[in-house]
């Protein structure tokens, strides 16, 4: 028999492997009758009030930033059905491990806006969340919150809790060894994880297609022997449909992988400009698919949603974003010795010195 | 009680901690069916299940950073990297994850692992086997860098370390895995962490050291008591956060200290030392402080590892010249 010596072009088209889930199309009419649970005005409607106020809340931190009132900020603006049909897909006790974009997804779980605001401040009691207390604090080195998923599922798995790591990335995250790594052990062990790529086009000015070549990022979990899926990331419906199943696969040992599509609308953070490297016309365009204005736009053609709803629900979220705001402006600072009083459960001899100096002033 | 190695010591510590504690586990490349490339891990598999004693895909990043998601858990993980040399993909995570967990929580999250991996000269091994970077990770706030240089150390310090509430690099020496045997009784107590071991008194020069060149350093001891010197020798052990103390008052005694490492000279731990005995002990210096140390070059080759390793010639000549420093 002749060897084959036409190694080929491998048949990667992404409509035909690696369909694009969606129920609610960009001008957010139904494309398809909306799956179990989902048809109910009254979920709907929390999750249209938790984008807008994920959006609300992002807006108000971009102009504290503005006033020099807040440190460096990453915006979800365009993000926000990602970011909440994640959270709202989770049950309380699963753990998330967020990436820095992630407010919405943080917000659902119960981390409150004054600690959200305190850590990007510049103070560490922002990540002491009253809330989920397993929670990871966000990860600012890229991808790296991956692998603690790994061991966050395992110590689920060797406890035999039906709970589930949750680990969010960006699309440029997906170009580290630590995704490979944790996707691949993953597998390995069928450990209860599921891991989003909040693909939104960008890694601050490189566009997805400068970060792999596959036509997916979702068929990379074909590599780690683990399930793929696709779906509109500003579709928060679909968002909450295919993660709520991937998170049910993943309870019975059945890791998962979710691309989310959606898009960047603002800068990268407060201390970028995305003018540098994108086209207005690009933006522009983006805006009409936009996430929330879809969702409003299917709950009106329900009758579900009117002006005056619309109305009161940004009266309410406006006042609960000041008054986080001024609950942050006015904590206190932190005890200067607070840099030595949680590097080590305690506080090693040789370090009360220079304990001592930040307390007597020294410093 | 039988003689051990310290490697069997390390092992034995294991076996100890993770029948005390069911939230103890063993993880890291070939740990399980291979019980370690070293056998540091030999029978632990067996014992305990493969529940307890995970091997790991390749990948050290993976390792250091799971260790950090199971530790966040309530696990104590102990986690084995094969040599040091491949534990640069693991830096991420150790400097930017297991050492500030706490730190950035506020306490809510602790990172309660241990990461081993051999260290150092000496057993002819493939390129990239045989570096000492300890210096490295002392220099990370939040860490505890431990070097036992005997198995009975070996065997209380691990305890220790695998106990400890904060994530702790236990450094092994490979060229002593298997040199010496002491009787280690298997009483489960742990040694004390953050404390110097002096292992020899003597009033005329403090030699201070770590790891594996205590042995040279105790042969060098013994050569200058021939010549009337008497040295008093200090193993450091922990040497993030350091005792200084102990060094001090020893230093304070002598009045003069040789520091002996494996690990380049150039930004490697003597020059640490160094510095805080002229920051707190020079006026009881009658002489220079000496560092005898790896030279500033690529570790080389096993046919040049001897060149690199500071001898006990070394160690004495520089000993010599500081007992005889006017
Ligand atoms: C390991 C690492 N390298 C570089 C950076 C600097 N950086 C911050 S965000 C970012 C882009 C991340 O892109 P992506 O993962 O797609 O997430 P996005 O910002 O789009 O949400 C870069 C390069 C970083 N935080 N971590």
């Amino acid at each position: 028999m002749k060897p084959e010596t036409d190694i080929g072009t491998p048949d990667l088209d992404p409509r035909r492997y690696w369909p694009l889930l969606r129920y609610l199309d960009k001008a957010g009419a139904a494309i398809a009758p909306l799956p179990d649970g989902l048809d109910d005005r009254d979920i709907l409607v929390s999750l249209y009030r938790a984008m807008v106020t994920t959006r609300t809340f992002d807006q108000k931190a971009v102009s504290l930033q503005r006033t020099g009132r807040l440190g460096t900020y990453a915006s979800s603006l365009g993000q926000e059905a990602v970011s909440v049909g994640v959270g709202a897909s989770m049950h309380k006790h699963d753990v998330l491990l967020p990436a820095f974009r992630d407010h919405g997804t943080m917000l659902w779980r119960g981390v409150t806006m004054t600690e959200i605001l305190q850590y990007w401040s510049g103070d560490e009691r922002g990540c002491d969340f009253a809330g989920p207390r397993e929670d990871f604090p966000v990860a600012i080195p890229v991808a790296s919150q991956a692998t603690h998923a790994v061991g966050v599922a395992m110590a689920f798995q060797l406890r035999k809790e039906p709970r589930v790591a949750v680990c969010i990335v960006g699309d440029g995250a997906t170009s580290k060894g630590d995704f490979y790594e944790a996707i691949n052990a993953c597998g390995v062990w069928k450990l209860p994880a599921v891991f989003v790529i909040n693909n939104n086009q960008w890694a601050i000015s490189e566009p997805t297609r400068m970060q792999t070549a596959t036509p997916t990022l979702a068929q990379k979990a074909v590599a780690a022997g683990i399930a793929g899926s696709r779906v509109d990331g500003n579709d928060v419906v679909a968002v909450h449909d295919v993660v709520s199943r991937a998170l049910d696969e993943a309870r019975r040992g059945r890791p998962q992988l979710v691309e989310a599509l959606t898009y960047r609308l603002g800068d990268h953070t407060t201390a970028d400009d995305a003018r540098r490297y994108r086209d207005d016309a690009e933006v522009s365009a983006r805006w009409q698919e936009e996430p929330i204005l879809r969702l409003r736009n299917y709950l009106v053609g329900r009758d579900w949603w009117g002006k005056a709803d619309e109305e009161a629900l940004i009266r309410e979220v406006r006042a609960e974003v000041d008054r986080a705001a001024e609950a942050y402006l006015a904590l206190p600072p932190q005890e200067p010795t607070a840099i030595f009083d949680y590097l080590h459960e305690t506080l090693p001899p040789s370090l009360a010195g220079q304990r001592r100096m930040v307390e007597d002033g020294d410093g | 009680m039988a003689e051990i190695t310290l490697v069997e010591a390390v092992a034995m510590a294991q076996v100890r901690a993770m029948q005390d504690d069911p939230t103890v586990l063993v993880l890291g490349e070939d740990v399980g069916r291979d019980g370690g490339v070293f056998r540091a891990t030999d029978g632990l598999l067996e014992r305990f299940g493969p529940e307890r004693v995970i091997d790991t895909p390749l990948a050290e990043g993976l390792i250091a950073g799971m260790s950090v998601g199971l530790a966040a858990q309530g696990f104590r993980p102990v986690a084995e990297i094969q040599f040091m040399g491949f534990v640069y993909p693991a830096i991420d995570q150790i400097v930017n994850h297991a050492s500030r967990l706490r730190n950035r929580t506020r306490g809510r999250l602790s990172c309660p692992m241990v990461l081993r991996m051999p260290m150092g000269t000496g057993i002819k091994a493939p390129e990239h086997h045989s570096e000492s970077m300890e210096a490295m990770f002392a220099h990370v706030p939040g860490l505890r860098v431990v070097i036992p240089s005997s198995p009975m150390r070996a065997y209380g310090l691990l305890l220790a370390a695998i106990r400890d509430p904060d994530p702790v690099i236990f450094l092994e020496p490979t060229r002593i895995y298997r040199a010496v045997r002491e009787e280690v009784e298997d009483h489960g107590e742990a040694a004390e962490l953050d404390r110097c071991f002096v292992l020899r008194e003597g009033g005329d020069i403090t030699l201070v050291t770590w790891g594996a060149m205590t042995r040279e350093t105790l042969a060098a001891a013994d050569a200058l008591a021939e010549e009337g010197i008497h040295a008093e020798v200090i193993d450091v052990a922990t040497i993030k956060p350091l005792d200084e103390d102990t060094i001090l008052q020893s230093v304070g005694k002598t009045g003069r200290c040789v520091i002996v490492h494996e690990a380049a000279l150039t930004g490697g731990f003597g020059g640490e030392i160094a510095a805080r005995l002229a920051d707190r002990g020079l006026l009881s210096l009658t002489a220079p402080v000496r560092r005898v140390a790896g030279w500033d070059t690529v570790m080389p080759l096993p046919r040049m590892e001897d060149l690199y390793l500071p001898s006990v010639a070394r160690i004495l000549k520089a000993a010599r010249e500081t007992v005889s420093y006017q």
